[in-house]
């Protein structure tokens, strides 16, 4: 009878481990407990310490790759800003997010009873990076001249309430990369003392943690883990929170996978005589 | 029956173009993740597929969304409105980028990218000294180290310790020995701290993705989500 060698599993078997972990908690929910980071808090506190009628600006800057990580930040930010009746001005430096921003926008649009033009407006995508964020410093309807449907800024009734980041009471910025939450930090927040959140996908996030310490950033969400925490803050469950059973559950697999192979590791040197070749490995299984 | 139904016609009120959009979708995305197993043929099709319509889509992305409102339409502008004629120049510099593929011509590519070079270099200078270096040098030398609880101070100490240690770690004009060397050695634990969070974060992010693509096969096509 063949014995199952631990130094030598077949990687397919850890990607089966895998996907029944992601996907059995999808379909059968377990609603593990989850705590609530100061970043987080902070966001959301930002965002409720912003008076009702206030313009808030949401610059997406992702894409559809990204999505699942950072749609779930878009729906509950549109959601917690609609709820408080803030208006809501969005810009992109990205080409492929102004359809993913409307998409999540229309609807909830409809649920608030808002409407296009008086309640939030999409300016779409401008070229340029940060040389667009500095114009927007100086003119925001000079910078985007058009928004999304083509229609002329300064035609649109919010449009005319904005003139530059004076008229923005907190700028959310949903960031996956270049141009992104950095560029929004230097050229924005550090020369115009604009009170910038941001929400980035989870390998962007660690460096922009100390710009909450230093109060450049007033909130950041990071990953699916703060798109979770800042669902449950505005109390909607969305695709993020729903998503955190199984991103639990195969982080907990990746870590006794981890400490298996260090166990198994030890355990065959602690079995090779003393000075004897370590032996080579198997040869891999494709890929 | 009523999931079969679902799960090939799709929900009730859902349009045929939607639901032949999560089929496709679907076996895209189980023909990507067919490699898992081992490389064969369909996975290369869905690669194929996939560089072809993303270079199809950016292209015209670009085009719409920048060539045609910021160049074509300033320089030929709708009855009634003004010419930008100076945006000739950024039109020129953009020719002389595709002069690269004329051996004669190549270097006036050159003229485009030191100008690309040159502005982003002054933009991103000063947007770097204000926002990163300054700030964040201001924000470690001011950290309060008496106010917030003892976990808050002991936090705000590690801070200020971890920017020494890691800082005398990249001072090369001395030798790592004694206690230069033992404050450089407690820099290389914090920078590993910081690779280890990164590298945590790393591994949420992908798993994170892979349950979007769950998501969406067990509940937009299979349904098997409530």
């Amino acid at each position: 009878m063949a014995q199952f060698d631990l130094r030598n599993v077949d990687r397919r078997v850890i990607f089966t481990l895998i996907f029944v972990a992601v996907a059995w908690p999808l379909i059968q929910p377990m609603r593990l407990p989850m705590d609530v980071t100061p970043p987080v808090q902070q966001l959301y506190d930002s965002v409720e310490a912003v008076p009702p009628g206030s313009i808030v600006m949401l610059a997406g800057d992702y894409s559809p790759d990204t999505m699942p990580e950072l749609q779930p930040m878009v729906v509950a930010f549109v959601r917690h800003a609609f709820r408080r009746d803030l208006r809501i001005v969005t810009t992109s430096l990205w080409a492929d997010s102004p359809p993913l921003i409307e998409a999540a926008m229309t609807p909830l649009a409809e649920e608030f009873g808002k409407s296009y033009g008086t309640d939030f407006v999409n300016l779409g995508y401008m070229a340029g990076g940060t040389v667009t964020l500095l114009g927007m410093g100086a003119s925001i309807p000079n910078t985007f001249p058009q928004d999304y449907h083509q229609t002329p800024v300064r035609d649109i009734p919010l449009m005319r309430e904005v003139e530059n980041f004076d008229d923005i009471a907190l700028v959310m910025n949903i960031s996956s990369g270049t141009p992104g939450t950095r560029e929004w930090v230097q050229q924005v927040q550090s020369r115009y003392r604009v009170r910038l959140a941001s929400g980035t996908t989870a390998v962007a996030a660690p460096p922009f943690y100390p710009y909450v310490q230093s109060g450049q950033l007033v909130g950041l969400l990071g990953g699916l883990k703060g798109a979770a925490e800042y669902e449950g803050l505005v109390g909607a469950t969305g695709d993020a929170t729903r998503g955190m059973d199984a991103q639990s559950i195969v982080h907990a697999l990746i870590v006794f996978f981890i400490l298996l192979g260090n166990v198994v590791y030890l355990m065959e040197r602690r079995a090779r005589p003393t000075g004897a070749a370590r032996p080579a490995r198997a040869p891999e299984v494709s890929p | 029956m009523t999931w079969l139904h679902d799960f090939v016609l799709g929900a009730p009120g859902t349009t045929p173009a939607v639901v032949w959009g999560y089929w496709v979708a679907a076996v895209l995305t189980l023909a990507v993740y067919s490699f898992l197993y081992k490389d064969n043929p369909l996975y290369r099709f869905a690669e194929s597929v996939f560089v072809g319509v993303g270079a199809a889509y950016w292209l015209a992305l670009l085009y719409h969304n920048t060539l045609v409102p910021k160049l074509f339409v300033p320089l030929f502008p709708p009855e009634g409105e003004p010419m930008l004629w100076y945006r000739i120049f950024p039109g020129i510099l953009a020719v002389f980028m595709l002069l690269r593929f004329f051996p004669k011509l190549s270097w006036l590519s050159r003229w485009s990218l030191g100008f690309i070079v040159g502005m982003y270099a002054g933009v991103n200078t000063t947007g770097f000294a204000q926002g990163d270096f300054v700030a964040q040098l201001h924000a470690t030398m001011t950290t309060p180290l008496t106010e917030g609880g003892g976990l808050s101070i002991a936090l705000n100490v590690a801070a200020i310790l971890g920017v020494i240690a890691t800082l005398v770690y990249f001072f090369f004009s001395k030798e790592h020995r004694g206690a230069l060397g033992g404050i450089a050695r407690v820099g290389i634990c914090f920078l590993m701290v910081a690779f280890g969070a990164s590298f945590g974060y790393t591994v949420m992010g992908r798993v994170s993705l892979l349950i979007g693509r769950m998501t969406f096969l067990l509940r937009d096509w299979l349904h098997l989500m409530h």
